[in-house]
């Protein structure tokens, strides 16, 4: 009898829990593009609060890169760096993003911004839950889709630095292996590596427009691109550096945000080209002095720029801040870092001639001219800007300026689209 | 010094087994150890930031976790998930078969609610939609728990060794999943549309919440009251005896485990279709092994587990606030965890164990030497009417403590 009671009670409760819960299914409110115009008003300096979530701590190059930006864009526009900036680190790419994002709302922030790819649909909920809130987001892809009036996807034209970082590879493979001359470097000694995180657009941006670099310095180049599949993983960086040291790669850049790398190409006594921080910086963790003999030079995306610009707009009460902005080297927000006592004499000097032409416009990274895809010249192609879960090619995106055809990257969408595989790079997956 | 030389021969400290505390007496020494860890981190904070933080420590630790109707919400969410994980291992921990493997089958949960999401969600309505996400989770968890318990019945294999691999075969499984269904190779689903969990009342997670309490309410009956949860108690205790009594183990072992699995599903239902609408390979995040601690700290009771997850939820939400309003890397939230944690666990010792000090006992004597080592000069000491019957073992740690040095005497 009483087992039978037990179990009427149990069978009870869980039909009533569903009935409760599927009655209260409402019409569902998400998948909603269409414009939404918010207009803002100014905002007292003394009111202004920035938030910003990172997807690990300042122990990741990636992420102290965010965050040092952002102390430097607070103090710069006087504000208090203690008060008027709060910093959410180890935020996961989950509902906790959306949860973060949304105490720093209750927590009376005005500007919100997040680091990492994956955090952009979480923001993009927080954004429609308070149109009141500026919320902006690094590398990602849908603001210009979505059109959500307080939602803003930001990235710089990095391939531009990571190719002038390539130039300096090349001008150090040239001085070691060519008595400075990059066109006597044998194809043994011109083979480089670099160590990626994943096998899209942004790492295969990055790589290609590094490896553009240093083959325009040494047209023998090859490289070899092996992948950690994750954003941040010391040991992986650390073992796929070594392995690619060990099949012959004489100088290593990479695409992945802790020390790993740097530190196996220390140990084996490879030049090494960075990606955030230079190695050599005391300041960094685990940099230091002893990486002298293999720090060249590295690239970054400069964020102090943008959120100069951001806040600012939120203090005008600018209402189109533009969903998708675009750093480039001329305004700083794509840069390369100080050069290494490792670089090669005249490395300096060269990087700023490149640079002077990128900016000009009368060099192309991807200049269709300098590459090869499957053996033929680029002429065509489609890639795929206004994203979609199936990955459909939607925008031309080769186009001919000042005589020189070449990829559009970074034009019609801030993020990369670089997709393309070219001759002379070998990638290794696992 | 020369008290010492007087009593070479007795222990400094001395540890005895018991089992005579009040309950009373045993939850008062666990809500000190709270509140020692409380203090030992306030001071820890005042040692690495300032003076001042040492109070600050308190209000922050309690305004992370309570200071807004969001973050009260998140400590019941994120215990809720906690404690369905916990839920599901306490059957098989009482069974003493070592289930390692909730992280696997709780990822296993989630696995199926988006492939049922990825192929029906535009197809079907909301509320079928869920049912058919409800039924596809409990039955992948369940399958992932049942076939290293299938394995135990049948060929005794190591179980903890099969449910931990189980886990990473789950892994590399989601993220061959994700690979198909972002082709441009980023690796992150983002949020689904579909498959939602309803707010009932306006709160987001109040489902998520039910269905803990549900679970609670459920696991407490079948393990306190129900044939089957004294059966897997005997297990646990002696196979030998349970099948003398005519218990089929092996029927048992299966039967236990699949209900784990189903409860780990049903934390990957709740993980998918009510927090994160979407799922990568690190979306349980280790609670699958955190709820290991929550449930044995629990001891395997479900209210009390209630208890130990929103502890875990709170140490863990308010110490990560804490490290940020600090300005202090996460290394700090983690020293914090790690000292709660230490003495949270470490109080069972004075919980199980007696343990008497020579020179409290001396004191009492007003100051003469202590006698040499009786078993009434040791009851004079604690006032517990009981000890006086109990036969006391004393641990062989105390024993070669007495020949040694005068060292404390670490368990």
């Amino acid at each position: 009898m009483k087992k039978k009671l037990l179990a009427l009670v149990l069978v009870l409760a869980l039909v009533v829990s569903l009935a409760v819960a599927l009655a209260a299914c409402d019409p569902k409110d998400e998948g909603g593009t269409g414009e939404t115009t918010i207009s803002f008003s100014p905002i007292e300096k003394s009111k202004i609060k920035f938030g910003l979530i990172c997807l690990h701590g300042e122990e990741s190059t990636y992420d102290k890169n965010f965050i040092d930006a952002a102390r430097q864009a607070v103090a710069a526009l006087g504000l208090d760096v203690n008060t008027q900036l709060v910093i959410k680190t180890n935020i996961p790419e989950d509902a906790a993003c959306y949860e973060a994002a949304a105490d720093l709302v209750d927590q009376g922030c005005n500007v919100i911004f997040a680091d990492s790819f994956g955090h952009e649909s979480y923001i993009l909920q927080a954004a429609k839950e308070f149109p009141n809130v500026r919320f902006a987001h690094a590398t990602g892809t849908t603001a210009h889709i979505e059109l959500q009036g307080n939602f803003y996807n930001a990235f710089a034209s990095v391939y531009q630095a990571r190719y002038l970082a390539g130039v300096a590879a090349g001008m150090k493979l040239a001085e070691m292996y060519g008595n400075g001359d990059g066109k006597a470097v044998s194809a043994e000694n011109a083979k480089i590596g670099y160590v990626g995180a994943f096998p899209y657009a942004e790492v295969v941006s990055g790589y290609t427009s590094f490896f553009l670099g240093v083959r325009s310095i040494v047209p023998a180049a090859t490289m070899e691109v092996r992948y950690t599949n994750s954003w941040y993983d010391a040991d992986a960086e650390e073992n796929t550096a070594k392995a690619l040291i060990d099949s012959g790669c004489k100088l290593i850049s990479q695409h992945a945000d802790s020390m790993g790398a740097p530190l196996a190409c220390k140990d084996a006594h490879i030049p090494n080209v960075t990606y955030n921080v230079a190695t050599t910086d005391s300041n960094v963790q685990g940099g230091g002095s002893e990486y002298n003999e293999t720090y060249i030079a590295g690239s970054k995306v400069n964020w102090e720029p943008y959120f100069e610009y951001l806040l600012t707009c939120a203090i005008n009460g600018v209402t189109a801040v533009g969903f998708d902005y675009c750093g480039d080297l001329e305004n700083g927000s794509a840069m390369t870092l100080e050069l290494g006592k490792a670089a090669a004499a005249g490395t300096a000097e060269k990087l700023a001639a490149v640079k002077a032409e990128l900016i000009a416009g009368t060099r192309q990274v991807f200049d269709c001219s300098t590459f090869t895809v499957g053996g033929k010249a680029l002429t065509s192609y489609l890639a795929d800007v206004d994203t979609d879960a199936n990955n459909t090619p939607d925008t031309q995106v080769i186009i001919t300026e000042n005589g020189i055809t070449y990829f559009a990257e970074s034009v019609y969408r801030s993020a990369p689209y670089f997709d393309v595989r070219i001759d002379g790079i070998t990638e290794i997956k696992e | 010094m020369t008290d010492i030389k007087k009593k070479e021969r007795e222990p400094l400290v001395q540890i005895s087994k018991r089992t005579d505390m009040p309950k009373w007496q045993a939850w008062l020494i666990r809500g000190g150890a709270v509140i020692a860890a409380l203090f030992i981190g306030a001071v820890v904070a005042a040692i690495l930031v300032d003076g001042q933080s040492f109070g600050l420590f308190f209000k922050n630790i309690f305004e992370g976790v309570f200071g807004t109707e969001r973050r009260i919400w998140n400590l019941l969410q994120n215990g809720a998930v906690m404690l369905i994980i916990a839920l599901a291992l306490a059957p098989a921990f009482r069974m003493r078969f070592w289930n390692i493997g909730a992280e696997g089958q709780v990822l296993m949960g989630g696995l199926a609610c988006v492939v049922c999401i990825k192929y029906f969600g535009d197809k079907v309505n909301e509320p079928v939609l869920l049912l058919i996400m409800a039924a596809m989770s409990i039955a992948f968890g369940a399958a992932w728990a049942v076939i290293p318990a299938i394995f135990k019945a049948q060929w005794n294999t190591n179980e903890t060794l099969f449910t931990l691999m189980m886990n990473y075969i789950a892994m590399q499984l989601v993220s061959y999943c994700i690979c198909i269904w972002v082709p441009n190779g980023s690796g992150v689903l983002g949020r689904l549309p579909y498959g939602h969990f309803p707010t009932l009342g306006g709160y987001n997670y109040l489902l998520n919440v039910l269905i803990a309490v549900i679970g609670v309410v459920v696991l407490f009956i079948y393990m306190r009251f129900s044939k089957h949860g004294y059966e897997l108690a005997v297990v646990g205790e002696s196979t030998n005896t349970a099948k003398y009594v005519g218990i089929n183990v092996k029927k048992v072992i299966i039967r236990t485990m699949i209900l784990s699995g189903v409860l780990c599903g049903v934390a990957g239902l709740v993980l998918v279709a009510g927090t994160n609408h979407s799922l990568s390979v690190d979306a349980v995040g280790g609670r699958g092994f955190t709820a290991i601690l929550v449930a044995w700290l629990g001891k395997f009771n479900p209210l009390i587990m209630v208890g130990t997850s929103l502890l875990y939820v709170f140490i863990d939400q308010g110490t990560a606030y804490t490290a940020v309003a600090f300005q202090m890397s996460d290394s700090f939230a983690d020293i914090i965890t790690g000292i709660f944690f230490f003495l949270v666990i470490a109080c069972e010792f004075f919980v199980n164990y007696r343990v008497r000090f020579r020179f409290l006992k001396s004191r009492k004597k007003d100051g003469s030497p202590a006698a040499p080592e009786t078993e009434s000069a040791e009851e004079g000491e604690e006032s517990l009417p009981a000890a006086e019957t109990e036969e006391e073992e004393a641990l062989p740690v105390a024993e070669a403590a007495t020949a040694a040095t005068n060292e404390e005497v670490t368990a």
